[in-house]
């Protein structure tokens, strides 16, 4: 029998719940997050583990399809079509653009549908609801860090210097988790109310591949037509992703429109959120 | 904080909206315009979801699409006490647990729950087919909020209680149903929350498993810690709890110790599930031929009622209207169990086998269900009607009505009836012979 507490267990005794109406705005609980952190754990554990459940490559699959998609891009635009690259070998060029972009597509399809995938759940069990939307940016970097190691290979192989612009790098980084994730607030809380989001998610998805420099280099782009691609705030990550490891001139006028644009997704899809998520239940 | 109570409720409500049929009428008859109004018309249908005006919220407005789920429900529960919540189906009983586990948030008033809560609406949640059962031990008490330190603490204790420590590390897909329940409830049983609330959990297992669960309930409520428990079985809230509340059409009817209340609803409980009728003959099941007026259970006195007790006669009663000479009709009870599971029909013999058409006008046909025969639980009827000339089914109505039975006999309400539960749908008493057979007389191979 257990009669003393250890000290750095949750304490109950002083947990207080007020379950109110829904009436005031506010920001998701991240105290109360905080104490769920185990279950962010194995819930990231667990799509890991289901994702490559019963297939002999198991997590080698995380090397090879990121690999499989540089080649294909290498072989179709910097073989075939001939696309510039800056003056950089097409592999090399893809690569750094292709893993974030990746990354980045799988958090947003994943994060925005979340929610409505997850109905029956939601409806059995409370916890905070913003584990599911924070389970695909957190789960995806294990894939990324692998794909890094793709990345670094690539740099490697080619002799790529370390450049100096390498310094931004950890804001790039954080940029990369921090646009998809506001993204997949908005969206995920729209879709529970109007499913119609989950649709227009769907074509955006399909379409916004051609609206980031992945496959072409932005300095493609003509300059009257700049100022409104770069509204797409992935535009900044994966030029940012390229001016760091590659050496071309850092585009700041991207670079702190996507950041921009992110706290202020960020900060208004918390809002947003955080009042749809207790009602989802009743309008699922 | 003003008190020290587990739980305190404070006028809480919860309001629904339901669906209305009203766009048909006041639609313009134009398609166009009607499908470009669509969007506009579902985009107010969607929203209204979950707003409400300050008249509908005053209960001012009887709008007809208003369902007001609990209405002004307030009480307040001591730490360590136990209390039942009992109440027919669609009372608003788990409408007040979703509200109390944070699942939805009410529509006005609040709750104060002071202390850890952990909430067991349905057994094996999170739990995945892929992972091994040591695997969904971990992400099952994570989900209902425990930490991995107290899971490892606890883990020996959970595998042994489901007593599946042979499989740990099999995927649960490979499980038995039996096996993956006992698991998942093996989990439930070991949180250690200050404050657990329970919905019908217990209808699971066999009977000896169930014995454990309902032994480690009352255990936790002997070390102090509060216990909801919702039911449908008396006489596991009787014995688990000190105090039950009855909840009648989102209200508290009554609030008194448990074996009062659950008196109460046996005997006082409203029929309006367990009889229905079709007072406008137009919107009576049925065609042109035949058609549906009511359909009751009936005790031995022919009163309707809606709790019986296993030791008396039940009756399923129908009243239809035949409406066209020279037709022959066969109507049949089915009789499911709360699971869903359908025990027995059973056919108006007469007509069925003679094939003799009835006058046109009223019948009523009663099934009498033999005593000491169903299990105890709530049970549905299903009726339909055959025609036999036109092999035809007039109305099928299924689920119309529904009833509980009570087992009220010795080894049940008895000392002894905790030792067994016993399982099964239907409970029949039988004729029983047992004979002595001296040792010296048993001959071997």
């Amino acid at each position: 029998m257990q009669v003393v507490r250890n000290m750095s267990q949750y304490h109950p005794e002083n947990q207080i719940t007020v379950i109110d109406p829904v009436r005031r705005w506010g920001f998701p609980d991240l105290l109360e997050l905080f104490h769920y952190r185990d279950l962010i754990y194995f819930m990231v554990w667990r799509n890991m583990k289901v994702a490559y459940a019963q297939s002999i490559g198991g997590f080698a699959w995380a090397f090879v399809q990121p690999a499989l998609q540089v080649l294909i891009f290498s072989l179709v635009f910097g073989g075939l079509l001939q696309l510039g690259s800056d003056g950089v070998p097409y592999p090399l060029f893809s690569a750094v653009a292709v893993i974030p972009w990746t990354y980045m597509a799988m958090v947003m399809n994943v994060g925005s549908s979340s929610l409505v995938n997850n109905a029956g759940m939601l409806g059995k069990v409370y916890f905070p609801r913003l584990i599911y939307i924070l389970n695909p940016a957190i789960g995806g970097l294990l894939e990324f860090g692998i794909a890094v190691i793709l990345i670094i290979v690539v740099l490697l192989y080619y002799g790529q210097p370390l450049t100096q612009q390498a310094f931004l790098l950890p804001l790039v980084f954080v940029l990369m988790i921090a646009v998809p994730f506001s993204v997949s607030l908005w969206m995920a809380s729209l879709t529970i109310r109007f499913r119609d989001f989950q649709i227009v998610m769907g074509h955006l998805m399909r379409a916004l591949i051609y609206f980031v420099p992945v496959m072409y280099s932005s300095s493609e782009i003509s300059p009257e037509w700049r100022s409104l691609y770069i509204i797409n705030p992935l535009v900044g990550v994966i030029e940012g992703y390229r001016a760091c490891l590659l050496g071309s001139p850092i585009f700041w006028d991207s670079l702190t429109y996507s950041i921009g644009i992110t706290i202020f997704l960020l900060i208004t899809g918390a809002l947003y959120f955080r009042r749809m998520e207790r009602i989802i239940v009743d309008v699922i | 904080m003003p008190s020290s109570k587990a739980i305190v409720v404070e006028n809480l409500s919860k309001l629904y909206r339901l669906g209305t049929p009203a766009d048909l009428t006041t639609e313009v008859s134009n398609p166009v315009i009607r499908l470009l109004k669509k969007p506009i018309n579902n985009f107010r249908k969607y929203r209204s979801l979950y707003t409400f005006t300050e008249q509908e919220l005053a209960g001012q407005t009887a709008g007809r699409d208003l369902l007001w789920a609990l209405r002004d429900i307030s009480f307040d529960v001591e730490p360590g006490q136990a209390v039942g919540l009992v109440g027919a189906n669609g009372a608003g009983k788990s409408t007040l647990l979703k509200i109390l586990s944070r699942i939805t948030p009410p529509t006005l008033g609040r709750i104060v729950i002071r202390g850890r809560v952990s909430c067991l609406i349905e057994v094996g949640t999170g739990f995945h087919p892929e992972l091994t059962g040591r695997e969904n031990i971990y992400m099952s008490a994570t989900i209902l909020g425990m930490r991995k330190v107290e899971v490892d603490r606890k883990l020996d204790e959970i595998i042994d209680f489901a007593g599946i420590s042979a499989f740990i590390d099999t995927p649960v897909k490979r499980y038995s149903s039996g096996m993956s329940v006992r698991l998942a409830f093996g989990v439930m049983a070991n949180l250690e929350p200050e404050i657990l609330i329970v919905d019908e959990v217990l209808a699971v297992g066999d009977a000896e498993f169930q014995r454990k669960c309902l032994n480690k309930m009352s255990g936790i409520g002997k070390e102090g810690r509060t216990v909801l428990f919702v039911s449908h079985n008396m006489a596991a809230v009787t014995r688990l709890c000190d105090r039950a509340l009855l909840i009648r059409n989102g209200q508290i009817a009554m609030d008194s110790t448990a074996e009062e209340v659950v008196h109460e609803h046996i005997a006082g409980g409203r029929s309006d599930t367990a009889s229905r009728e079709w007072p406008d003959i137009n919107l009576a099941p049925g065609n042109d031929s035949v058609r549906l007026r009511a359909v009751r259970v009936i005790g031995r006195s022919g009163a309707a009622l809606s709790a019986v007790r296993r030791s008396e006669v039940v009756g399923l009663q129908l009243s239809y209207d035949v409406l066209e000479p020279q037709q022959v009709f066969s109507p049949f009870f089915t009789l499911a169990s709360d699971s869903g599971l359908e025990l027995f029909s059973t056919a108006d013999p007469d007509a069925g086998s003679t094939q003799v058409p009835r006058q046109p006008g009223r019948y009523i046909s009663t099934a009498w269900m033999p005593a000491n025969f169903l299990a105890d639980g709530c049970h549905y009827v299903g009726v339909t009607m055959r025609s036999m000339r036109t092999q035809s089914r007039p109305f099928a109505e299924r689920d119309c009505i529904a009833f509980t039975v009570v087992d009220d006999s010795e080894h049940v309400l008895g000392a002894s009836w905790w030792e067994g539960r016993l399982s099964g749908v239907v409970r029949p008493t039988l004729d029983w012979t047992t004979e002595y057979v001296p040792q010296n007389m048993v001959i071997e191979g």
